[in-house]
């Protein structure tokens, strides 16, 4: 073997004069060899895709590397013409990027696109170009080839687009391929299927793979390297088995402290009384049909039968389309179900009338999942949290106190229910929204994947303030979420969900040792990285 | 197929619109006082002859409830009758369709000319955005549209007619000069040019905005990133890329202006004394006209909903996703 395909040195990138710091990247060097996958992790901020933009020199307009070099086969690309930068991305360099739905043109199919590659780097013919393109739709095992190549993007799935672009990149045989958060977007099922192609094509092509991620479960299952980076800078890097078993730094050490293990804690006991039960919800949503021709019948929620007992925390899991946010929204009646019925301690939600419902509302409060659209950003905070009493008829300057109350509760500084959404981080947003929907002090809180855009510590800490308040105020929680390891973590009981059916409920401990429905296992083999855990508990 | 579908549905949801706008504009115009016989006579001089002006309202159907006019009025329309100008002395149809070719080839220059001027500069301020071009660009679109385009018309017939004498100052074209052929369409278009620039003018300044406040945002979205790197260069990212998808919003805006168009072609007209449908209607209104006025409402309604329908059209056809069923 030569030398190493990419090898980065010293590489500085400077940030616009009114950034909260001087530089994206310091000082960062990173060999990655050929047939090799380095996975660069860290969190948001942490300069791991400017990393990936710095290489391919597709930064944004005002940053600029000031510093180092990019050596890419011996030639360094920070010196590069634009020309022959143009010339080595996507034919030397090629890149997959985390956004399956909109990194594809929608106005052109995905063929043409995947063709347009061969079209500017080589000069095949058009019958040369679609057999190639043809080649590279099967080579990926997207479902009938054919029909995706002359498809377009809407019509293909998640994982299927992912698919193609990961065909796209490919096309041109690169000697690098810069994968950023390729997986994060889709369902932990599609995420285990493209990791595996990934990792089975770059062994068969001998592609060196730059991969970027948060996730330290996809790094145990994918890297033969590691470089974990914070604030711009490589804190530590090694083989992954080092790196992952015995991490040297502190940082390191915190982020793999905060990956829950898959397996359980030991079981809390559950009271006997139910606060809320579910019993034969359904909820079906059609669309389209004019006078009822090419109607669309989706059962989003089909008989689900479930208990919440007091003070326990129900998780709820399932993948995307699985019905598991409409059961939420049901609970809350933003959805009104066709059929069944809901009870909370006593009274049936589905029976109250719209004033009555305004008025138990308060007893089921919901905490939403985009910590970034679900607050108004033209109120202040502090507003946002006062406004559910005062409708309630609390007196403004009351509801006001008892927001700084709230806001000291969920561990924000009270002075800061005068700032605007927009000023404050993402896990301290969804604390907001923790204290928006504790200001009605609801009985139980129905929390729709509240961690789930949130970064590995941040996500610790939210989730640990949680199980806090749930002790504290003696709330129940229906907690949603796509994240096995998160429900192993967080929660007393846990239903699976597909396709609007529960297909398995019981103690988390139980179903997730010892999973009865195939569906169930299927999804706890898909978690990467399932036999890793952060060493301690947190 | 997809195509056809959408265009179909389309089709069939206009009709509703189409009755809804004549029988509110009937109904309104009934609230108006007076009538056509009030017109006509005060035309003949004003006689206060009371049997003639009954008369006249039983010849022409007016002593009818206003319900049963109503009727008549839809029944002639559905045999593609528009009735008879007291007025012109004419049936309207054949006073519309003198009026109409004027305004039609005025309409879809100043559109042509407003899109596809609009498109361009649009595009050259969204690549040099912030920068002097674009600052020019933007700064000339206000002036555009902050001017009235009477004021535009007039200093445009001061300059380039009355000063310069290089083009005419009004009409559609010269009278009793005989031209024919080619010479005829030339002499036309000469007469055409000021009023298209005119009416044009407006229109190009909220195409100039959309285009670049589109550019601007396509160029911002994932796929102009993979176009990037997959190594093509700006001008094909923009070309294969980002054009189509920042042209969508400039297309809706097409079907939601020829309404407007039509209405300011009422000043362009009267500015450069053109024998079109706009003026037509203001004089229709001014003589209490009712079915030349009816006429013009039922012309422009069919036209706007025609304009619209092409849109709906092309649209399909620029963006696969519509009309996918969802």
């Amino acid at each position: 073997m030569s030398g190493p395909v990419l090898s980065i040195r010293g590489l500085g990138v400077r940030l616009p004069r009114n950034a909260d710091r001087s530089h994206a990247l310091r000082d960062v060097s990173l060999d990655i060899q050929p047939n090799e996958i380095l996975c660069v992790v860290g969190e948001s901020g942490s300069g791991k895709s400017m990393t990936a933009s710095a290489v391919m020199r597709l930064l944004p307009a005002n940053v600029a590397i000031d510093a180092g070099q990019v050596l890419f086969g011996g030639e360094d690309l920070v010196q590069a013409s634009e020309a022959r930068m143009r010339a080595l991305r996507g034919a030397g360099i090629a890149m997959v990027f985390q956004e399956p739905m909109t990194a594809l043109n929608p106005l052109r199919t995905v063929g043409d696109q995947i063709a347009e590659m061969f079209r500017i780097h080589t000069r095949m013919d058009a019958a040369a170009i679609s057999a190639r393109t043809l080649g590279l739709l099967e080579e990926v095992r997207i479902p009938d080839p054919r029909l995706a190549l002359r498809a377009y993007p809407h019509e293909l799935s998640g994982g299927q687009r992912q698919r193609a672009m990961i065909a796209m990149a490919l096309a041109l045989d690169p000697k690098l391929l810069i994968a950023d958060e390729p997986t994060t977007a889709l369902d932990v099922t599609t995420q285990a299927q493209i990791l595996a192609l990934i990792k089975d094509l770059q062994r068969r092509k001998g592609t060196a793979v730059l991969f970027i991620t948060h996730d330290f479960g996809v790094v145990a299952e994918i890297a033969d390297r590691v470089a974990v980076m914070q604030h711009g800078l490589v804190v530590e890097q090694g083989p992954a088995s080092e790196v992952l078993h015995a991490p040297q730094h502190d940082y390191t050490r915190a982020l793999i402290a905060a990956v829950p293990a898959i397996g359980a804690p030991a079981p809390r006991p559950v009271s006997d009384t139910n606060i809320l039960q579910m019993r034969g919800v359904e909820k079906t949503y059609r669309t389209g049909g004019f006078l009822g021709r090419h109607a669309r019948v989706t059962h989003a929620v089909r008989g689900v039968t479930l208990d919440l007992p007091k003070g326990a925390t129900l998780g709820i899991v399932g993948e995307s389309g699985s019905g598991k946010s409409t059961l939420a929204r049901c609970i809350v009646r933003l959805v009104e179900p066709e059929r069944g019925v809901i009870t909370l301690d006593g009274t049936d939600l589905l029976k109250l009338r719209r004033r009555e419902m305004r008025q138990a509302a308060r007893r089921v409060q919901m905490v939403f999942q985009d910590p970034f659209a679900s607050l108004n950003p033209r109120r202040r905070a502090g507003e946002l949290v006062a406004q559910g009493p005062m409708v309630h008829g609390v007196p403004r300057a009351e509801a006001m106190r008892r927001a700084k109350e709230l806001f000291a509760l969920v561990g924000l500084d009270p002075a800061a229910t005068d700032r605007f959404p927009h000023e404050f981080s993402g896990g301290q947003r969804q604390r907001i929204g923790l204290a928006r929907a504790l200001a009605l002090e609801p009985e139980v809180l129905v929390a729709d994947e509240p961690v789930s855009a949130l970064d590995v510590s941040v996500q610790a800490q939210v989730l640990r303030l949680l199980q806090d308040l749930r002790v504290r105020l003696g709330l129940s929680l229906v907690f949603i979420t796509h994240d096995l390891r998160v429900a192993a973590q967080v929660c007393d009981l846990v239903a699976v969900m597909k396709d609007g059916e529960v297909v398995e409920h019981g103690p988390v401990a139980e179903v997730f040792r010892a999973p009865r429905h195939a569906y169930t296992r299927a999804l706890l083999d898909s978690v990467p990285g399932r036999h890793f855990a952060g060493a301690a508990p947190a | 197929m997809r195509v056809l579908a959408l265009a179909g549905r389309r089709l069939a949801a206009s009709l509703p619109t189409l009755v809804l706008i004549l029988a509110g504009m009937f109904l309104l115009l009934q609230l108006a006082p007076g009538d056509t016989v009030d017109a006509l006579l005060g035309q003949m001089g004003g006689g206060g002859d009371a049997a003639l002006a009954a008369e006249l309202r039983r010849y022409y159907g007016l002593d009818l409830s206003v319900p049963a006019q109503l009727a008549n009025y839809f029944w002639r329309l559905v045999r593609l009758d528009l009735g008879f100008s007291a007025i012109y002395g004419k049936p309207v149809a054949t006073v519309i369709l003198e009026r109409l070719p004027t305004t039609l080839l005025l309409m879809s220059a100043a559109l042509s000319f407003a899109f596809f001027v609009g498109l361009v500069l649009g595009v050259l301020a969204a690549r040099r955005v912030n920068g002097w071009t674009d600052t020019l660009i933007s700064t000339l679109g206000l002036v555009f549209y902050a001017t009235p385009s009477f004021w535009f018309g007039l200093m445009a017939i001061v300059l380039f007619s009355v000063h310069l004498a290089w083009l005419p100052a009004g009409g559609f074209e010269e009278i009793g000069a005989g031209y024919t052929g080619l010479r005829r369409v030339l002499d036309i278009a000469a007469h055409l040019v000021l009023p298209t620039l005119t009416l044009g003018l407006i229109f190009l300044a909220i195409y100039l905005r959309i285009m670049r406040a589109s550019m601007l945002e396509v160029l911002t979205l994932d796929f102009v990133r993979t176009a990037r790197a997959k190594g093509l260069d700006e001008t094909r990212v923009l070309t294969r890329h980002v054009l189509r998808n920042a042209m969508l919003p400039m297309v809706t805006l097409i079907g939601l202006q020829a309404g407007t168009m039509l209405g300011g072609s009422v000043v362009v007209e009267s500015v450069f004394s053109l024998p079109g449908l706009g003026r037509l209607a203001y004089e229709a209104v001014v003589q209490r006209d009712l079915n030349t006025l009816l006429g013009i409402v039922f012309i422009s309604a069919l036209l706007v909903i025609v304009v619209n329908f092409l849109v709906d059209l092309v649209y399909a056809r620029l963006d696969p996703r519509i009309g996918a069923g969802r």
